[in-house]
């Protein structure tokens, strides 16, 4: 289970369909746990993604993947590369800031974007500083950028279990977090689960930032949230075509980035995102439903 | 939504030394006294008279400043041009079956019977055809015929509109209003935000017209009287930078 892959053997095998797409998975196993991992955050992070970008939210799991960050770091500092730590650090880091600023957006005049970034850059220098007084030499680049090519049985399991609690989870909330987009005023009206399900869904974000810096790392963890659902708003007009999308899209993006990288003996986190900003880019270039090319093409209008 | 006539009697909106506002500025003054259930009641009054913030409060967005509202009624509230996103991917249908929120809430399924009652709002609006629609492809009057259908399906025993008819063509005025004469029919108590006066003379009974505190509340002939509009006017423009705290009692 060696995380940098074999370059030399597979240089070696034949470069068809087989040797391409198929071997490098028949032949290694941290390709197999590869291809779950990716398979498992796909699921979970996909649906989020489409929620995030419809809520005008696009942004927060960025910022939230910046106040996670120091958690982990943290947990790393306590314990080393433990995935219980740096998991349970960063769980820690998130779920407060994002209490805290749903608490100022909802007590005070700021409203949570502004609480949001107050609080995640304070969260990102705290951790910095923690990080520096103990002086230790923290290989902050795991965190950084993962290290897909090296899940073991319970960094899997931990992906798979973010995503199945995603999925449910989403399902519960999918109402008023919907409701709360469209007419806020109305939910409020008829309900108060808005400020829960809002809750839910960001402790959601947060678990599935967290799963996902064991495999890609604490920010490119956004991009697989991100780029698929961003992709995918320009393929239908429907919320759940956008979650079919989205997930498709993170599964052929991280299948990609595995297999170019593994060929191409390139850092695997980074090219997983890059696949996912490819399929982004033809999709806003080709998209049926705003995608560029079809605005651009000469079409006469219709009758009625 | 015809079954249980009887049912839809809720109890009157009790209003005791209300003030609303925001920031310590009362929007509302010191306003007493009830809507009787199964009212009709247009509240009419010069921009920043506090009609918004009253239905507001009423509808329990908003907690009085001071003095306090009473009503064991279930509400339903259509805000001044409702806060729709209308870039969302929702389909009309979606947005009107939100309507049965408080029977079905968060799990609930949508069967055969609720289809119907749903396809039933969207005939009463005439909007039949229209179902699949995304909500963004909507004409303003359109939206508007759309929200009072999820109106229907909310079944609430008050009803409280605000400016339901502004940016409204003649058409959709009328017809609109018909849905307001069937839920006066049906016992329901609607409270309405108004500017237009002889519409207000001619179909509501009871009117309050209001700047900031109650001019007038009662009958509509005797309430829109010229004297009282001109007061209305003249107490609406009235603004003071540097209020000091009000200690009137109730």
């Amino acid at each position: 289970m060696s995380p940098t892959p074999p370059l030399a053997t597979a240089r070696h095998e034949p470069m068809d369909f087989h040797g391409l797409l198929i071997a490098p998975f028949a032949d290694f196993g941290f390709m197999r746990r590869a291809l779950a991992g990716v398979a498992a955050l796909s699921l979970g992070a996909g649906p989020i993604g489409v929620f995030l970008m419809l809520r005008r939210m696009s942004l927060v799991g960025d910022a939230m993947a910046h106040a996670i960050l120091p958690g982990a770091a943290v947990g790393y500092l306590v314990a080393g590369l433990s995935l219980g730590w740096m998991t349970m650090g960063g769980l820690f880091a998130g779920f407060a800031v994002a209490l805290l600023s749903g608490l100022v957006a909802r007590t005070t005049v700021l409203k949570e974007d502004a609480a949001l970034a107050a609080f995640y850059l304070l969260s990102l220098a705290g951790g910095v500083t923690l990080v520096s007084l103990k002086g230790s030499n923290v290989d902050l680049l795991h965190v950084l950028f993962g290290s897909v090519l090296a899940l073991d049985d319970p960094t899997l399991s931990l992906l798979a279990g973010t995503a199945t609690l995603s999925v449910f989870v989403l399902a519960i909330l999918y109402r008023p977090l919907v409701l709360e987009c469209v007419d806020p005023g109305y939910l409020r009206s008829v309900s108060r689960s808005g400020a829960a399900a809002h809750l839910g869904f960001l402790a959601l974000v947060v678990m599935n930032l967290v799963a996902g810096f064991h495999a890609l790392g604490t920010l490119l963890a956004v991009g697989l949230m991100m780029l698929p659902a961003v992709a995918a708003r320009f393929w239908t007009e429907s919320i759940g075509g956008m979650i079919g999308y989205a997930t498709v899209f993170g599964l052929v993006s991280g299948i990609a980035g595995i297999l170019i990288s593994f060929h191409a003996g390139l850092p695997t986190g980074p090219t997983v995102i890059l696949a996912a900003g490819a399929v982004y880019a033809a999709s806003m270039m080709f998209g049926a439903h705003g995608g560029l090319v079809l605005r651009l093409l000469p079409r006469r209008h219709l009758e009625a | 939504m015809g079954d249980g006539v009887m049912r839809q009697a809720g109890s009157p909106i009790l209003l005791d030394n209300v003030t609303l506002g925001y920031e310590r500025r009362p929007a509302v003054h010191h306003l007493s006294g009830v809507i009787a259930s199964g009212s009709l009641t247009a509240v009419v009054g010069p921009n920043g008279a506090g009609k918004s913030t009253l239905l507001k409060g009423i509808a329990g967005a908003l907690a009085p400043l001071e003095g306090r509202i009473e009503t064991a009624s279930r509400i339903a509230w259509l805000p001044q041009a409702a806060d729709v996103d209308r870039s969302f991917p929702l389909s009309i249908y979606d947005l009107v079956a939100m309507g049965l929120w408080r029977r079905h809430g968060l799990l609930g399924g949508i069967g055969r019977k609720d289809r119907e009652t749903i396809a039933e709002a969207i005939a009463a609006v005439g909007l039949t055809g229209f179902e699949n629609r995304p909500i963004g492809t909507l004409s303003g009057g359109q939206m508007q015929r759309a929200l009072f259908a999820r109106l229907l399906l909310q079944d609430a025993s008050v009803i409280l509109l605000d400016e339901p008819l502004t940016a409204i063509d003649a058409k959709t005025a009328a017809d609109l209003l018909d849905l307001v004469r069937r839920w006066h029919a049906e016992k329901r108590t609607v409270v309405a935000v108004l500017h237009d006066l002889d519409l207000v003379r001619e179909m509501f009974p009871q009117t309050l017209l209001i700047a900031r505190e109650a001019v007038a509340w009662g009958e509509t002939r005797d309430v829109l009287t010229a004297e009282n509009l001109l007061t209305a006017r003249r107490m609406a423009e009235a603004h003071v930078p540097h209020a000091a705290a009000c200690h009137r009692a109730a």
